[in-house]
């Protein structure tokens, strides 16, 4: 039976309270451990055609008469458009339609960042497109830009209102803690850069708006569509098949889904507009820069007595301040906390959601911070997180639905009791050393979260849902987790995604989530139909149906008796088994998060500056494992990314103008293979028994939080400098040696 | 201007403008779209093709400035072992970068068969993933074999 049901639903940190209509799940948790295929490793169903570049991205898309976009793109951070005439560009060759703000309002002649869209051009080719660009008559009004996020936040430039959460009463616990440590960090801005840049390709079929898209969410952009163009939802269909990386950026449909859709529907052909690398780089979201000013009080023996933050975040022209205060708020057990964090409005891109925003800038400030705490309190990194582990939910005084920290914290000894060793390994000015950083985040997904499951008389099953797979494995999961229910081998189970038009409601990709929402609708739906199936083999065989069960491709009774799936449903001929399932609710009163710890090995060239990280351990809870292989490749892909994000990768901004100086991928330094340490991935793999039938949570964003501040702290115990600004150049590492040694003058070597 | 060229063994005559890049007309005149573009400004990898056996950027290269060199792309490595191997290393995510990945290291083992980890580091460095599969790429070409 539906039952209506208020319930909590969380994405990237941010959550909503809603009614919704969810299905009784009937179905039992399954019991901790490896079944026969979910919690087994295996290659993605989808792997071959990936390898094969058989699989159609959106990028590969080429449908009849398809027209291409050119966008014309403020060269200025801040400007007014004086003059804009389209006449000359509108008779170019192979130019089928001009856009400008008079017809659309995602095009502006008052823009606000360099790269802000101001007109758009359809063409025959890309290349009449772009050269239409060149016959545009637009003259600038070159406006100073306002650049540096606290002058922002001085002059009352701010996104939204500021963001303020007091716990308990911090001067007093300042006041009280034996000793205070404060520290100001600085987080870069980094580009997602996914392969397949943004894009969109628009077809109207009849009243029907068909848009083939790069996103992380078939459902969110159906519906911000519709509302843009003012049409009912069901006249926008969404398709995604395969896309190229999405990391956070996404989860929209973008101006480039509004500008080929209005093409589209003035030249009635279909209209791809597709974001070059550069035009990704400048517009198509970031993560924003922040500065942390914090501080820590704890007693001597390392209870935490006070934390406080003042954060300020670079958000950009339009887009979101990141949670960075939600580390500080959620990790620790402290009675006495104070955040306030700003959105500050600056002449740059906007921002977008980028693996774990918020979380990871504000985890290194914070894990930093703590290491810097630990050492002036001469207790052990480890030992000192331990003593203030929050055993239930500091922030809203709730329970944990599951938390395994102390076991990742227990698991990582065995690693962490290299350190001595490790630091004894220095030689001449290769220093090296270990560090350590927890981690907290979300990940519980949430319902509505909807799957079909249909088995043919051939006994094999089709799972359909118009879900997602951006490259996380989400759709081997599904056919694993259906596989499971059904008793069928994973190779008698396809998975039919990416289509609104084809299958129900289904979770955004985004906040830890698609595998948490979608995978309790998708054994749901295979519960339902594997049901149907024993009711018809224990008529069939003149059984009860408590002695029947589903395994390895056959009906199995608990006398012995054994037959072949197909040979009962071979008796269906055209007749089809039809299962469907709902996510059940997240459980009521219980906050439903992740953990987990890292550990970086570390060497540092004290001359040159040069960090080289040698090794990485990752540990984290995050409930039920359904692929070790798949969870593994996630953990180290988000492990890569917070290494770039410590060392290398920075968006540069011309402090002047406001015009972005490394748009490009050789000028933006994303690490390549040739820069990845030792990997060790360690997984809790224990069920939540409070959430849904699977137990699972998320694990796309966790394996990033950690990693820049694991790494810094093994630079304080490789040299003794302490980092407080990424990207750790070789300048910022020089600067910060130079600081540990004049802090240290006249006194013994720290190292 | 007509130019003939010869992909994955295949012979085609097309009349093609000077100018367009050999990606582009394998996209887009051939349909051959495994070859992804990524940046179109030759650093990234992932429209990776052979050239008599030589991982080219196909990006960068005029389709005029091919002549007479053999192109092979992802397609023509349909039932290469290395599609298998990256398969089984899991040493792909989104897919998008993998067909130039592919391309690189089956130059890489035509060359070597037997590559050392530095050596497949070497080789593959041109070729960026975003997802990270690095550590798995280097588990599938290391064995590619198997």
């Amino acid at each position: 039976m539906a039952r209506l049901i208020r319930t909590e639903k969380e994405v990237e940190g941010n959550y909503t309270e809603q009614w919704i209509v969810v299905d009784e799940d009937p179905v039992e948790p399954w019991p901790a451990g490896p079944r026969e295929i979910v919690g087994r490793p295996l290659p993605r169903i989808d792997g071959a055609e990936r390898a094969r570049g058989e699989a159609v991205f959106t990028a590969d898309l080429q449908l009849p008469g398809m027209l291409h976009t050119a966008v014309l793109r403020s060269p200025h951070a801040k400007a007014r458009v004086t003059r804009l005439d389209v006449a000359r560009a509108v008779e170019a060759a192979g130019v089928r339609a001009v856009l400008t703000p008079d017809d659309l309002d995602v095009l502006t002649r008052e823009p606000g960042y360099q790269g802000a869209a101001v007109a758009a051009i359809a063409a025959d080719t890309f290349d009449e497109a772009k050269e239409a660009l060149h016959l545009i008559d637009a003259e600038w009004e070159v406006l100073e830009p306002l650049l540096e996020p606290d002058e922002a936040v001085r002059r009352g430039s701010l996104i939204d209102e500021p963001e303020r959460y007091d716990r308990g009463d911090v001067e007093r616990g300042l006041a009280e803690a034996d000793v205070v440590v404060e520290a100001e960090y600085r987080t870069q801005t980094v580009l997602h850069n996914s392969m397949e840049t943004h894009q969109s390709v628009c077809r109207w079929e009849g009243d029907v708006l068909e848009v083939y898209t790069s996103t992380q969410f078939i459902w969110g952009v159906r519906a911000e569509t519709a509302e843009k163009l003012g049409i009912p939802e069901d006249k926008v269909r969404v398709v995604c098949h395969f896309m190229g990386g999405g990391f956070g950026a996404k989860n929209h449909p973008g101006e480039y889904t509004f500008i080929a859709a209005e093409l589209a529907k003035r030249t009635r052909r279909p209209v791809r507009c597709a974001l070059t690398r550069r035009e990704e780089n400048l517009v198509s979201g970031n993560r924003h820069a922040t500065i942390q000013r914090l501080r820590v009080g704890a007693k001597s023996d390392g209870t935490l007595t006070a934390l406080a933050g003042d954060f300020v975040m670079a958000v950009g022209w339009r887009g979101f301040k990141s949670w960075t205060a939600g580390p500080m708020k959620m990790l620790y057990s402290c009675p006495n906390i104070s955040t306030i964090e700003y959105g500050a409005k600056i002449n740059t891109g906007p921002n977008a959601a980028f693996r774990a925003p918020g979380f990871v800038e504000g985890t290194f400030g914070l894990e930093c911070l703590l290491d810097e705490l630990a050492a002036k309190l001469e207790i052990d990194g480890l030992e000192l997180r331990r003593i203030n582990h929050a055993d239930s939910d500091v922030m809203e005084e709730r329970p944990f639905s599951s938390k395994n920290l102390m076991e990742c914290y227990r698991r990582a000894e065995p690693h962490w009791e290299r350190r001595h060793e490790v630091r004894e390994r220095s030689e001449g000015p290769w220093k090296r050393g270990m560090g350590m950083a927890s981690q907290i985040w979300f990940g519980a997904g949430g319902p509505p979260s909807y799957a079909w499951v249909r088995v043919g008389s051939d006994g094999r099953a089709v799972v359909i849902t118009a879900m997602q797979d951006i490259g996380t494995g989400t759709r081997t999961a599904m056919a694993q987790i259906a596989a499971e229910e059904l008793g069928l081998p994973v190779d008698r189970v396809e998975v039919s995604l990416g289509d609104s038009a084809r299958g129900p409601y289904a979770a955004i990709s985004a906040g830890s989530s698609t595998t948490p929402s979608m995978g309790p609708a998708v054994r749901a739906a295979a519960h339902d139909a594997a049901r149907q199936i024993i009711e018809i083999a224990a008529q069939r065989y003149h059984l009860e149906e408590r002695v029947l069960s589903l395994k390895d491709g056959k009906v199995v009774s608990t006398d012995g008796g054994a037959w072949p799936l197909e040979e009962l449903t071979g008796l269906l001929e055209d007749a089809q088994i039809l299962g469907k399932g709902a996510r059940g609710p997240n459980p009521t009163g219980m906050r439903v998060l992740t953990f987990g710890v890292q550990i970086a090995e570390v060497a540092v060239d004290i001359e040159t500056g040069e960090v080289r990280v040698d090794k990485i351990v990752a540990i984290h809870d995050v409930g039920r494992v359904i692929n070790p292989l798949g969870a593994s490749s996630q953990v180290e892909g988000g492990i890569i990314q917070g290494l770039g994000h410590t060392l290398s990768e920075q968006r540069l901004v011309d402090p002047t103008t406001g015009v972005i100086l490394n748009p490009t991928l050789d000028a933006y330094k994303m690490p390549t293979i040739a820069d990845v340490p030792e990997i060790i991935t360690e997984l809790i793999d224990v069920p939540d028994e409070h959430l849904t039938n699977l137990g699972a949570k998320g694990l796309g964003e966790p394996p990033i939080i950690p990693t820049a501040a694991a790494i810094a702290n093994a630079i304080r115990d490789a040299t003794g400098a302490d980092i407080r600004s990424m990207p750790i150049t070789r300048d910022e590492m020089l600067r910060a040696l130079a600081e540990a040694k004049e802090k240290t003058r006249g006194a013994p070597a720290a190292v | 201007m007509n130019r003939a060229l010869t992909v994955n063994g295949q012979r085609y005559k097309l009349d093609v403008a000077v100018g367009r890049s050999l990606a582009s007309v394998l996209r887009e005149d051939l349909g051959l779209t495994g070859t992804k573009l990524g940046c179109e400004e030759g650093h990234c990898g992932a429209c990776t093709v052979l050239l008599d056996g030589i991982p080219a950027l196909s990006c960068i290269t005029l389709v005029h400035m091919v002549d007479e060199r053999e192109v092979t792309t992802i397609e023509g490595l349909y039932d290469h072992p290395l599609v298998a191997s990256f398969v089984r290393a899991d040493a792909l995510q989104c897919g998008f970068c993998t067909p130039g990945q592919i391309v690189s290291a089956s130059a890489l083992v035509e060359a070597n068969p037997h590559p050392s980890r530095d050596e497949i580091r070497h080789a593959m460095a041109g070729n960026i993933c975003r997802c990270g599969a690095y550590p798995k790429i280097e588990e599938a070409v290391l064995t590619w074999q198997d």
